[in-house]
């Protein structure tokens, strides 16, 4: 990113996509998993596709892989139709889930194993390999074969072969789920340096959100074969088009009720008897008198003892639960209708100064910003 | 299908298609043909050059007079019988000392217990003949049962139990324990400790908790072993032949004798599609409490 | 709960005991001054002797040792093609007939197997001799080959399979250079047990057997119906020998090199 404007091909009327999907499908046998898809994906870019398992992101990737036909639609990788294109004819690599990693040889045969393969000369093989060890700093493990090595490192052999060929394309499936939680957050940030340094565009599969909100330029959220939303991180947290997405990326809270107003960008939603109507963003796709659901994020839901008549958005109820997380604490609050509302407070204070506890009569508000009215159903699986 | 794809199938299904298939539907046509004193003897042959006509006359000259004699002939009917009865007993003989010998394999100490399995499968690798064959020098009249026997005083007299259905049964229990021990083993080395302890924990004895865990939940691999030995039990000829007498009847045995002995091809046939029904039975049933086995661990 | 206990003792004493005793006194005997194998008159090597100046015996072995390494390797071919297509063949025509023809000879008792063979020979008008055992034996164990090696494929992770065609090889060439490599061992012990059931087979042979074309099984058994005697023994012994050698150096070689890999990853943890 050299100059100033950032990285967003996706806007981008002239901008030439990488990958294109053009209303491709996949079945086996009755199961349909992968329905009609459209989608570009753009150099240089860090692509996340986010879905829960079987929800047919392995299967897409796998389709640009090469090792799955897609059934009807068209795939096209550099302009390119990849119909009938075996994996071993197509400049893209793998990470695989499992590494894959060949027992039988070390780290540096490893490497070299696909560069033996694209008639290179020897020394431009050595010197490659040399290269690729020194991207992931394992220089000091050459000889070592799959088994001596830990989990990190062989996570780190499997990226570096994968990037050896130095593919247009780099596929990673799952690649850190099989790191624990802590090496996982630091490989994170090791995955998106290499991306950078590499200019490699990256298609990652993963079911982890917050690794994908991490690592990813953009991310496609799953369900069923379908797309349900490409969007930018901020975006797809911020305002997900539907419950499903609210629910799929973090902790969303969810009121039921009927649209009672619309105008623009504002909505407000009728949901119980002798309240006032909830005012949020407008979503898409929700329409005046018809049923919706009003989704915010427990963090934006604030939490006081007395009622905060400055806000328009504003209940009461009663603590029920308090989930203490360190850092934070989450209020599970009752509301006189039946309604679980979740509150996160960050703990800024030592928990003992703390006023509220079990029991207690509080009242949650929020900013007519803070939540989306989005249409109702298809709630998070 | 790519082409090396299809050669892969290819060559192994013709193999076994060629030395299997065919062979086994060359000795039916020959159970349904007459002996006769020729080369070779039986009649009638399938004469290519005569083309449909000589097809549709060899068909017509085929028939089940083997299957008829041998329904008849009370030999064969007592060596079915025999047969199935020896197979019988020697397989729960193998379970009785397989086992406990099983049992006590999956209580040794763990560090113990691969050289111990390893000491049962050795065996199994050694000729089958060698062992069968080991073992007459301790049946014999003069061999070292009857040696050890005397010279405890239990009897004054050697036993004849070489050449005697007695030695049949010991020789199948020799030579297949291995078949026995090994999956009764592998259930029992899968058995959670934790499992006796709660039946004893809920009020079991010791004796009650082997009783209602143990033996019910080995029952998978004495049902397999049950029938790795009483299978190849049936058809058996080295252990019959050499340790059995004049009077033992197995079906492989007379299959041997009818083929080599009085050159009757079409008889040696009819015998071994019969043996072939028979097994069928057993075979079916060991091949659906496997499956039933393996759609369980899934 | 696992505990020592007198039954349990009792038991393995007797069992091994029982499994043995016979092959131990076999040797012993094999050792015997006497003619006799029943009664100890003096240790002895004459028997080995008198085995290695026996022509009969050493052709024998010599058609065994031929027909073994030939029909072991046939089988290891066939029965690893065949392990391929039963594990990775996915569907095709008659796939439940080739796994029936993989299983049945596993429960075919010998005298069918052996008298159906001998019938098509005769059929074709195939010379009976050392090639009809040869196809014989490399019938029946090219299926305990499949079964070994396809147990292994099963549980092989098939993306290493797939990284290879990823990083640019052909199907055949990650065939070569990564399944095979692995599943090596499985093949080995597939060849290692297709040559011992060659090395062993009694009644097979002697239905595939030319008159020319002896094997070590067929001419013990027919020295055996006239008697005991300790050439026999000897042979038996060194037969014992080999296998027992054979088979302990293979099973402690692959139990070392799994320690040794289990050594090594805790190492690569911690």
């Amino acid at each position: 990113m050299s100059n100033n404007t950032p990285f967003a091909p996706w806007n981008d009327e002239a901008a030439v996509p990488l990958i294109q999907f053009d209303g491709v499908s996949k079945k086996y046998g009755d199961f349909l998993a992968i329905d009609n898809i459209d989608l570009k994906i753009y150099p240089r870019e860090f692509f996340a596709l986010l879905g829960p398992s079987g929800c047919g992101k392995t299967t897409l990737m796998r389709m640009l892989a090469g090792f799955e036909e897609a059934s009807a639609g068209k795939i096209t990788i550099d302009n390119k139709d990849m119909a009938g294109i075996p994996p071993n004819k197509r400049a893209v690599n793998m990470m695989f889930q499992s590494y894959a990693l060949f027992p039988h040889l070390n780290v540096v045969d490893n490497l070299a194993f696909g560069l033996k393969r694209s008639r290179m000369a020897k020394s431009e093989i050595d010197g490659r390999v040399e290269e690729m060890l020194r991207l992931v700093q394992l220089q000091k493990f050459a000889k070592r074969k799959p088994h001596q090595l830990s989990g990190g490192q062989r996570q780190r052999v499997a990226l570096a072969r994968a990037l050896a060929k130095a593919p247009k394309l780099l596929l990673l499936d799952e690649p850190l789920g099989a790191l624990d939680k802590k090496l996982r957050e630091e490989t994170q940030f090791e995955l998106m340096d290499i991306q950078e340094k590499t200019g490699t565009t990256f298609v990652i599969v993963t079911h982890d959100q917050e690794e994908a909100m991490t690592v990813a330029s953009r991310i496609a959220v799953m369900d069923h074969g379908k797309l349900v939303q490409i969007d930018t991180p901020d975006r797809v947290y911020e305002n997900p088009n539907s419950i499903y997405v609210a629910g799929f990326i973090g902790d969303v809270n969810i009121i039921e009720g009927r649209v009672s107003h619309l105008a623009g960008e504002e909505a407000q939603l009728c949901w119980a008897e002798g309240t006032s109507d909830i005012r949020g963003m407008a979503g898409p796709k929700i329409q005046k008198g018809e049923e919706a659901a009003f989704a915010v994020r427990p963090e934006k839901v604030a939490l006081s003892v007395q009622e905060p008549i400055e806000r328009n958005n504003r209940v009461a109820g009663r603590v029920e639960d308090i989930a203490y997380l360190g850092n934070m604490s989450t209020y599970y609050v009752r509301l006189e209708n039946g309604n679980l509302i979740k509150s996160q407070v960050a703990n800024d204070r030592r928990i003992s100064r703390r006023s509220v506890t079990w029991n207690d009569q509080v009242w949650l508000s929020w900013s007519d910003t803070a939540g989306i009215v989005l249409p109702s159903g298809g709630n998070p699986s | 299908m790519t082409l090396s794809k299809r050669l892969l199938i290819f060559v192994p299904y013709a193999w076994l298609l060629a030395l299997f298939l065919v062979p086994f539907f060359i000795v039916v046509k020959i159970a349904l043909s007459d002996y006769a004193i020729s080369i070779p003897p039986y009649t009638p042959t399938f004469d290519l050059s005569a083309g449909w006509a000589g097809f549709v006359d060899f068909l017509s000259k085929l028939d089940l007079e083997n299957f008829v004699f041998l329904a008849e002939d009370d030999l064969y009917w007592k060596t079915f019988l025999s047969s199935l009865q020896i197979a019988v007993i020697a397989t729960l003989l193998t379970l009785l000392v397989g086992f406990p010998f099983a049992y006590a394999i999956a209580q040794a100490p763990s560090e113990w217990r691969p050289s111990l399995v390893l000491l049962v499968i050795l065996p199994f690798w050694t000729s089958f003949l060698i062992r069968v064959y080991a073992l007459i020098g301790i049946l014999s009249n003069e061999g070292f049962l009857n040696q050890f026997l005397m010279w405890t005083g239990l009897i004054s007299e050697p036993l004849a139990i070489l050449n005697t259905d007695i030695a049949v049964y010991i020789g199948i229990v020799y030579a297949y324990l291995p078949f026995m021990v090994l999956p009764i083993y592998a259930t029992l080395d899968k058995l959670d400790g934790s499992l006796l302890e709660a039946a004893q924990d809920l009020g079991c004895t010791r004796f009650q908790a082997f009783w209602s865990v143990t033996i019910h939940l080995a029952k998978p691999g004495v049902i397999a072993g049950c029938f790795l030995v009483f299978i190849p039990t049936l058809g058996e000829f080295v252990i019959p032949s050499l340790l059995g007498g004049a009077r033992t009847l197995m079906i492989g045995k007379v299959l041997w004798e009818e083929f080599f002995s009085n050159r009757d091809w079409p008889v040696a046939s009819a015998v071994a599609v019969i043996l072939l029904l028979i097994l069928i039975v057993p075979i079916v049933l060991f091949q659906r409490s496997e499956q039933r086995l393996r759609e369980q661990n899934q | 709960m696992r505990k020592t206990s007198w039954f349990n003792v009792v038991s393995l004493t007797t069992g091994f005991a029982f499994l043995y005793i016979p092959i131990i006194i076999l040797v012993i005997f094999s050792f015997n001054k006497s003619k006799l194998v029943t009664v100890w008159a003096g240790f002895s090597t004459k028997w080995y002797g008198e085995l290695l100046s026996n022509e009969a015996f050493l052709d024998a072995a010599w058609v065994t040792l031929r027909v073994g390494l030939w029909s072991s390797t046939i089988a290891t071919v066939l029965g690893t093609m065949a392990a391929l297509v039963m594990v990775r063949g996915g569907r095709f025509f008659g796939r439940t007939l080739f796994t029936g023809m993989i299983y049945a000879p596993l429960v075919m008792p010998e005298v069918i197997t052996g008298l159906s063979l001998l019938l098509l020979f005769i059929a074709i008008g195939l010379d009976r001799g050392a090639t009809t055992i040869v196809l014989a034996h490399a019938t029946f164990s090219m299926c305990y080959v499949s079964v070994v090696v396809s147990s292994r494929l099963s549980t092989f992770d098939q993306s290493l399979e797939e990284a290879a065609l990823d990083l640019g090889c052909t199907a055949f060439d990650a065939f070569k250079s990564v399944t095979l490599p692995i599943i090596a061992p499985a093949v080995a012990s597939g060849w290692l047990l297709a040559f011992t059931l060659s090395l062993d087979d009694l009644v097979i042979a002697s239905f595939t057997a030319g008159p020319s074309s002896t094997t070590l099984p067929i001419k013990i058994y027919s020295s055996v119906r006239l008697g005991v005697s300790p050439e026999i023994n000897a042979l038996s012994s060194i037969i014992i020998g080999l296998v027992t050698i054979g088979v302990l150096t293979a099973s402690i070689a692959s139990k070392r090199a799994i320690r040794r890999q289990q050594i090594e990853e805790r190492r690569a943890i911690g």
